[in-house]
């Protein structure tokens, strides 16, 4: 994980750039002739956390890659608002196939690539939550066990917001979806049910994994830099709140995923080679009910006299999370707030 | 048809695709007032020159200090700091330790003879200022810059007033005092030790075309003690000029200081320095209610002078007082209880507040006096054309720093006077636009405006100290200051509330790319072609300079 020097820089390195410090040290995203891989008049909803991280996570890659790269997109809102026919919004080499194919045809660039002698250009596949962690599950994994050298992103807004806020594998419990209402003694997705991805990719032992969200830029950066700097299959699975399908102000959507981080719900990490090698501490520890109470898809959790026994059982899971992980360092979180 | 193989359709830019119609409010970059600069009494840009200060641009911090206040050496060492009694990062961690980077950027200038070139046109209109104290000091700096003659009148052979006289120099070394007095005398300041005794003649007869009284509030009120014949009382400000001119007082090992202001402080602690063994505050009332600064008791406690609240004196004889114990009324008004109690003391020191001595004001015309002090319009104008008056001698609260803003404030109010002619109907033309700017003042920077989750973690940077037992001894320097690397460190904490600070957060953080960034020192404008009006850049702004104002739809 980067850390900042002991030196003082008033913001240091939390914030985008800092005119304190040298050029060298301030994010992709801070510089004037960063790539904007995807630029302006996309169709994406106001505060669209997927844009923000297609742009962080590409732009960063485009700077580590010497901008030799192509994209390969699965089928989900990324695709469908950047490519309205006859507009695009990628000013980067760009593809879409299928929706659960992306992880193949990304393997099958690379394998191109690699036959024509051009291993300089790298392959990174990208896709939703839908498209990553349900549809083109297989691909991935057939991807991962080959090592194939692509860098696989997943932006996980934890349902299909494309066509309407459908339930996926990573909608997490209790939130409120088209298709798992807040109605019966359950309201909400179930407990028990979906996949953790980035522990499966662990699983298969590739040379790096690692998460991150959208308000973490550095670390974000730091990441898609760290995995260009491996071959083989990579994995970056990367939290994107939406404020249409959690029903969020728009406005809020880099303080959301930082409440995600900051209590324990969205663990930030990065492994190699299976292991788990660092960890992002929580700086601010904050109650799960932080988190909630800004998305109207938990709002039922706030009406209802169970609500309160599973907003406990959310913050148990984020507990556990921290514990697993080692999020907290001993005397951290004594501050409260976001 | 001349495409590569396998392409069939021209692609497009999304660019063609205007998103700024899909927007309901837009981003607006604000300037808004920070605490700090809003609680200055000299109206420093306080915000402006730490900015500077944080890359380095030492002297350029310190021009900026010196637009307002010409004693950033003596203001960084007896400043109560209101400034960061306002500031925002004291709900963070703590204050932004402004003074100490004050009294670095002031110590700075001193050591490479930074000045501040005179470069107005001659005005040809000479201005009388009574009293060289902050005040007459701060008005001649500023009227100097607006090209006016200055002649500076005092009693006291040396300038400085209460600064020289009144301040310890255990707070205020005399070598620091001088270096920033001489830097205004050498901007063409021209100063007489002399009394003036009938302002108007000498106006009169010198041909000053206008004036700016601050003789200070120069005399110890007195209180009635019944006292025997040997009982030895003196005056606090009588203690410290005579102490200030090397001649201190005499005044026996057990000392009683009879009220609780910081010239009670001050009187308190030079007696500890004068070997006093016993310097004992007695004040009527509860520390809580007690008028003196925090640190000034905080520091006399450190140095092992002792207080009694709730306490007055009822009788002083030689060597021993009879306190009477006092309560709180409802009012937190104290009454007497009855019960009395004896105190060991040498020597009685009134520190009972402070009165002014007006009577170079007899036969002027139009002047008020109410309560002691003068009174004066917003421009600081007496009731009589041309006549100025600040300080302690009109209604505010008595410190150096007020005593400044004074100095300040009453140069602009001479200046627009002597411009208009000395016309009334110009000077409230000019008056009411001082009063609709001070309206028209941005908004305050409030720490809810703030998103704190930007800033580094640093806690304040203290001030070494001289240790307690070396200072009562001497009348060194108590606090000391800031190196370079720590005085940076301090700067670098100041959050910049309410003003851009150019860190790339709002270009960085647009899903739509629309933020141009105009590039060092230019800032940042909103692409309103594409704007979608999320409002994630005014959210993640760490210093809330983004205001979100809805479209006229």
């Amino acid at each position: 994980m980067p850390v900042q020097p002991v030196k003082f820089y008033q913001v240091g390195s939390f914030a985008v750039g800092n005119r304190l410090l040298a050029d060298d040290q301030r994010a992709v995203q801070s510089e004037h002739d960063r790539t904007n891989s995807l630029t302006c008049g996309h169709r994406a909803c106001q505060g669209c956390g997927e844009a923000l991280g297609a742009r962080y996570a590409l732009d960063a890659a485009m700077r580590a890659t010497g901008r030799q790269l192509v994209a390969v997109n699965a089928t989900g809102c990324l695709e469908v608002f950047s490519t309205p026919y006859p507009e695009t919004s990628w000013q980067i080499p760009w593809i879409h196939s299928l929706f659960g194919n992306a992880p193949a045809v990304a393997t099958g660039i690379a394998a191109a690539l690699r036959a024509k002698g051009r291993t300089n250009v790298r392959v990174v596949g990208q896709g939703g939550d839908g498209g990553t962690v349900d549809i083109g599950f297989a691909c991935l994994s057939g991807m991962f066990e080959r090592n194939d050298d692509v860098l696989f992103i997943c932006y996980d807004n934890e349902a299909y917001m494309n066509t309407g806020v459908q339930r996926s594998g990573a909608t997490p419990p209790a939130a409120r979806t088209a298709t798992t209402p807040a109605l019966g003694p359950e309201p909400g997705n179930a407990f028990g049910q979906g996949k953790n991805v980035p522990l499966i990719a662990m699983a298969h032992e590739i040379p790096y994994v690692a998460t991150a969200t959208v308000a973490g830029l550095r670390d974000l950066e730091y990441k898609v830099t760290r995995a260009m700097e491996f071959r083989g299959a990579r994995y970056l699975h990367i939290l994107v709140p939406c404020p249409l399908g959690w029903g969020a102000a728009p406005g809020d959507t880099i303080r959301i995923a930082r409440l995600a981080e900051q209590t324990g719900l969205f663990p930030v990490f990065e492994a190699e080679a299976g292991e788990v090698v660092g960890v992002s501490k929580i700086r601010r520890k904050a109650p799960v009910e932080e988190y909630l109470k800004l998305q109207t898809r938990y709002a039922h959790l706030f009406k209802s006299p169970d609500g309160a026994a599973t907003i406990r059982r959310l913050q148990r899971a984020a507990d556990r999370n921290i514990a697993r992980f080692g999020l907290l360092d001993a005397g951290n979180g004594a501050r409260e707030g976001s | 048809m001349n495409k590569p193989f396998a392409i069939t359709l021209d692609p497009g830019s999304s660019l063609a695709n205007k998103t700024g119609s899909w927007r309901t409010e837009r981003p607006v970059y604000t300037d808004l007032m920070p605490p700090c600069n809003h609680a200055c009494p000299a109206g420093e840009n306080i915000q402006r020159w730490l900015y500077q200060g944080e890359d380095g641009s030492y002297e350029q911090a310190w021009r900026q200090i010196m637009a307002d206040n010409p004693l950033p050496a003596v203001m960084g060492r007896v400043c109560y700091r209101p400034c960061e009694t306002a500031c925002n990062r004291g709900q963070l961690d703590s204050a932004v330790g402004i003074n100490s980077v004050e009294r670095f950027l002031g110590d700075e200038a001193i050591k490479r003879g930074w000045i501040v070139p005179v470069t107005a046109p001659d005005s040809g209109k000479h201005v009388l200022v009574v009293g060289a104290g902050p005040s007459g000091l701060s008005a001649a700096y500023h009227l100097r810059l607006l090209g006016h003659r200055v002649t500076l009148r005092d009693l006291a052979p040396l300038a400085g007033g209460m600064m020289r006289y009144g301040i310890p120099a255990y707070r205020l070394p005399r070598a620091v005092l001088d270096a920033e007095i001489d830097r205004i005398l050498a901007m063409g300041v021209t100063f007489v030790q002399s009394k003036v005794t009938n302002l108007s003649q000498t106006m009169a007869e010198d041909g000053f075309d206008a004036a700016f009284l601050a003789v200070g509030a120069q005399q110890g009120r007195r209180a009635y003690i019944p006292a025997g014949d040997s009982a030895k009382i003196l005056d606090a400000l009588t203690l410290l000029h005579a102490t200030a001119d090397g001649e201190p007082a005499r005044l026996g090992r057990r000392v009683a200081v009879y009220g609780g202001g910081n010239t009670a402080m001050d009187a308190a602690r030079t007696a500890r320095r004068l070997g006093a063994t016993d310097a004992v505050v007695v004040y009527r009332r509860t520390r809580d209610r007690m008028p003196a600064h925090d640190i000034e008791v905080e520091e006399a406690a450190d140095e092992g002078v002792r207080m009694m609240w709730l306490s007055t004196i009822a009788q002083a004889d030689q060597g021993k007082l009879v306190i009477e114990r006092m309560r709180l009324d409802e009012q937190g008004f104290p009454q007497p209880t009855g019960e009395f109690a004896e105190l060991a003391a040498d020597t009685v020191i009134l520190a009972l507040g402070q009165e002014t001595e007006l009577s170079l004001l007899d036969g002027v015309p139009g002047v008020t006096v109410s309560d002691g002090v003068v009174e004066v319009g917003p421009d600081l104008m007496t009731g009589c054309p041309g006549i100025f008056a600040g300080g302690d001698m009109v209604p505010a609260e008595r410190t150096v720093t007020v005593g400044i803003g004074h100095g300040k404030k009453a140069a602009r109010g001479i200046d627009a006077w002597l411009r208009s002619g000395g016309n009334g109907a110009a000077r409230a033309g000019a008056a009411a636009q001082a009063t609709s700017a001070m309206t028209a003042e941005p908004r305050l920077a409030d720490f809810d405006r703030l998103n704190t989750w930007y800033y580094s973690d640093a806690p304040a940077t203290v001030r070494p100290q001289l240790d307690a037992a070396r200072r009562i001894s001497s009348f060194d320097e108590v606090t000391g200051g800031l190196d370079e690397s720590t005085a940076l460190f301090e700067a670098r904490r100041c959050l910049s509330c309410g003003n851009c600070f150019e860190c790339d957060n709002c270009y960085g953080v647009c899903p739509d790319n629309a933020v141009i960034k105009l590039g060092a020192g230019q800032r940042y404008e909103i692409d309103l072609e594409y704007c979608k009006g999320c409002g994630i850049c005014a959210a993640e702004c760490p210093c809330g300079a983004i205001d979100m104002v809805p479209e006229c739809i």
